[in-house]
């Protein structure tokens, strides 16, 4: 029997359906993975079980826990079940503990509440949790406050929460999605442990497909609040029915083909740059202490060529764009562009930033919401001498609308009119309006859904080809930078660690840092060859 | 969290030290020479020039600030020109209307302002926080002298609860000093509660949309207990600051009703003492109240560490 069987859950808020009848079930001891792209209803699901709808949710159908429907309880029922019976873990680990209260006491609260234990038991337990997740007593004494830990001790706290009254079943949404890879692959393993100790059914919520095929036992692919496809998943991998799946898992390893570069002549060249920052004093007069967050990096990026550089999150990769860019000076070394300084007396040299443009990850927050896309995209044009005015400025817009898959009415709009991935389209347009010799795309495709990633590194190529681009690619994304760059640089503490041309460094890594990061990026199975254990070999005879 | 405290102290003493250099700087730049003012104007120069000597106004400026400084770490404030008294004397006797007031309106106000925020955040856009709201609205908009009127009339004329006016000393009892406070009390607590209470709302409607207010749900604590578990103590920085804030306000700002209730508070001597020339009077009620501000910053910053643990570790 069932632990979990969600039937035909419909869910609607304000008359606008969310969910259609959305049917599924988790086993005891099984991981059961949703999956989909945003807008697909897979978190709504989640908070349904936990019965957190926002209050105008009106949902109909049945889930059913262990026998009892949870759509049928009052509100002091869910709050009984919640915590004891279901645990949930959720993707933002900076901001789900209280930052105000101590681990110890947090993971205690989940007992407490529910009144299972007297509260010397209850802490004692809260240290035997906290043990079990990979905190152990020595570095983490249970008076630990949450913002004296990283996003990966976070979440590990946050699963302790969850699972200190070994509930029966953990719903864990998006709960790797904020961390960085090799974080990521030690908590999906202390959720498979979990599940295996402790018999929970795990309903796992989560986009990235490489990590659904690498964790799960079945799949749900949903789109529009509609279950399209599931199955168990070996089958499903070897057997996709609807072309939606086969969509997903395509985009998700989507190749592009860039053109060859041209002969090496240098146009960006790095060399020995170090950014400090200062670190607050440590007394009134104290001396202020220093943190060296890029430390004696060089490189230089040729004309045509498409550059990658990755690394987790700290290793200094934005403060290193920050500084390409001349947005602040560096302590020493030199950044120079076509052989001038992009930093002079005080302020970016504007002879030469004006031939750099530079893409960020946001593509919400990366506009003002008051502007029209006309002089959103316009915008660099502040940086030439003499920007150009009437029709030759509309020309010009129209052209970069053009340029990125945009139709040249589109000018006349607000941001709020276009979706994350036509928004990065803009974001695209904005950055060639000026036509310039190198672009920086900083996470530029991180917060896009695959289909859309798909869609805008196919434009990236295409650009490629049309304009020659030059660009820096800076991502975590080890199978996007694969595919967009030419060559790599692998960034770890603030220093390069390794370079080399893009396909020699994935295939046959020499530092061990990139090793351990390209065997921690879960990878999606290949599609093309059926695993074996599917067809089993008939014996003749 | 020692380490913290002494850093913050630190900083209170250089406050303070600038501070008393820049009133000294400022009352000697104000125009007006006490000796003259104090003698008229058909006073002849030689009894001027004596005057000024007796009052030390002749020594140099930087000897002046000294002693000014010095004296006050005696308790010696000086003597007052006007009144020929000691200023600490003058300054001691106001301090026991204006602190016990301020203490006073300030436990109203948070008083009325903690449950009224709280309250009207948790029940965000029903008819209960649309009443609160409400009320705010009109207990920021009223200036407080005019509810001090209406209080009279009500609960001194017609009700014949409390006096209309004057301080009866704490030589007659404390409960008669605190009932002739409560009147000029109310006034001053319920603008500031009002603004008080709208922070508390806002902070702890900001506070409840976080994601550990979520991840408190989805453990079982009910909507009400993770309010009051997880909420309220977030909610309380801006709201400390801003208690810091209306402390400082509350002790020297009231003079109007200070006039409406005929008090004798800091207030109407900081007004004497600017319209007859008593600079030296002015100079040790400023320095007090800029002590007084920087104290409660000092005690505020503190109670943010209480608080938040974030700030404990902060070097």
């Amino acid at each position: 029997m069932s632990l979990l069987d969600i039937e035909n859950l419909c869910l609607s808020i304000h008359r606008l359906d969310i969910l259609h009848n959305v049917s599924l079930s988790v086993a005891p001891g099984e991981i059961v993975a949703v999956t989909g792209e945003s807008g697909s209803g897979k978190s709504m699901t989640a908070l349904a079980v936990m019965g957190l709808l926002p209050g105008s949710a009106k949902a109909t159908g049945r889930i059913v826990l262990d026998g009892s429907d949870l759509l049928d309880m009052s509100e002091t029922d869910m709050c009984a079940i919640r915590g004891q019976r279901v645990g949930m873990v959720f993707q933002e680990p900076m901001t789900a503990l209280n930052p105000v209260k101590t681990i110890g006491d947090q993971v205690a609260e989940t007992i407490l509440v529910h009144d299972a234990l007297p509260r010397d038991q209850a802490m004692q337990r809260a240290r035997e949790v906290l043990d079990r997740v990979g905190l152990p007593a020595a570095r983490f004494p249970l008076s630990r406050y949450p913002h004296e830990l990283s996003g990966g001790q976070r979440q590990r706290v946050v699963i302790a929460m969850a699972i200190a009254l070994r509930p029966k079943l953990l719903i864990a949404d998006e709960p790797t999605t904020a961390l960085d890879v090799t974080t990521q692959a030690q908590i999906l393993d202390l959720l498979k442990g979990l599940v295996a100790d402790f018999g929970m059914g795990l309903l796992m919520i989560t986009h990235d497909l490489a990590v659904v095929s690498d964790m799960a036992d079945r799949i749900v692919v949903m789109r529009h609040g509609v279950v399209v496809e599931q199955g168990a998943t070996q089958h499903l991998l070897a057997h996709m029915t609807h072309p939606y799946t086969r969509m997903l898992f395509q985009a998700s390893n989507h190749q592009v083909t860039l053109p060859e570069p041209p002969a090496p002549t240098p146009l960006l060249q790095v060399q020995n740059v170090c950014r400090d920052y200062r670190l607050p004093r440590s007394g009134l007069f104290g001396e202020a202490g220093r943190y060296r967050a890029v430390n004696d990096v060089s490189f230089t990026l040729n004309r045509g060529e498409r550059l990658g550089l990755v690394g987790e999150s700290g290793c200094g990769k934005s403060t290193l764009t920050r500084a390409i860019l001349g947005l602040e000076d560096v302590q020493s070394g030199r950044i120079l562009l076509d052989g001038a300084p992009v930093f002079t007396g005080n302020r970016p040299n504007l002879a030469v930033r004006r031939k750099m443009q530079v893409v960020f990850q946001d593509p919400f927050g990366s506009f003002n919401p008051r502007h029209r896309v006309d002089r959103l995209i316009a915008e660099p044009f502040h940086l030439l001498a003499s920007p150009p005015t009437g029709t030759a400025r509309q020309d010009a817009i129209a052209e970069a609308l053009t340029a990125v898959g945009l139709r040249p009415d589109d000018a006349g709009k607000y941001i709020h009119e276009f979706s994350g991935g036509q928004r990065q389209r803009i974001a695209i347009a904005r950055a060639l309006i000026i036509r310039p010799e190198l672009i920086l795309f900083d996470e530029a495709v991180s917060a896009l859904d695959v289909s859309v990633r798909a869609q805008i590194l196919d434009l990236m190529a295409d650009l490629c080809a049309t304009y020659d681009l030059t660009y820096l690619f800076i991502s975590h994304d080890l199978s996007v930078v694969r595919t967009v760059t030419d060559r790599v640089l692998v960034m770890q503490s603030g220093k390069i660690v390794e370079t080399g041309q893009t396909e020699d460094v994935f295939t046959a890594p020499r530092h061990p840092y990139t090793q351990a990061l390209i065997a921690a990026a879960p990878r999606l199975p290949d599609l093309g060859a059926a695993p074996e254990s599917d067809h089993p070999a008939r014996p003749i005879g | 969290m020692l380490r913290y405290s002494l850093k913050r102290l630190m900083s209170l003493l250089i406050s303070l030290a600038v501070a008393s250099v820049v009133i000294f700087v400022v009352i000697e730049i104000a125009p007006g020479d006490p000796a003259s003012f104090m003698l008229g104007i058909n006073a002849q120069p030689e009894t001027v020039a004596a005057l000024r000597t007796e009052l030390g106004l002749d020594v140099p400026k930087w000897q002046r600030y000294l002693d000014w400084i010095g004296g006050m770490f005696r308790g010696d404030f000086g003597t007052s020109y006007t009144y020929r008294t000691p200023v600490a004397e003058m300054i001691a006797d106001r301090l026991w209307v204006s602190l016990p007031l301020a203490l006073f309106a300030l436990a109203l106000s948070t008083l009325i302002a903690f449950p009224a925020g709280i309250y009207a955040a948790s029940r965000r856009g029903q008819p209960g926080d649309v009443a609160v709201m409400g009320a705010t609205q009109l207990g920021v908009a009223v200036p407080n002298f005019w509810f001090a009127m209406m209080l009279v009339l009500i609960f001194a004329i017609n009700l014949r609860w409390f006096s209309a006016g004057g301080f009866v000393g704490w030589e007659a009892g404390f409960w008669a000093g605190m009932r002739s406070l409560t009147l000029p009390a109310v006034s001053l607590a319920l603008p500031q509660a009002a603004i008080l209470a709208r922070v508390m709302r806002s902070s702890l409607l900001d506070i409840l949309g976080e994601d550990f207010m979520r991840t408190a749900r989805a453990k079982g604590l009910s909507r009400r207990q993770a309010l009051w578990r997880h909420g309220v103590r977030n909610a309380l920085i801006p709201v400390l600051t801003i208690i810091g804030l209306q402390f400082s306000f509350l002790l020297a700002g009231s003079i109007i009703i200070e006039q409406v209730f005929y008090l004798p508070g800091l207030g109407r001597l900081v007004f004497q003492s600017i319209s007859s020339r008593d600079l030296i009077v002015v100079e040790s009620v400023v320095m007090l109240l800029v002590f007084s501000v920087i104290l409660v910053n000092f005690l505020v910053d503190l109670a943010y560490a209480l608080v938040d643990p974030r700030l404990r570790t902060r070097t």
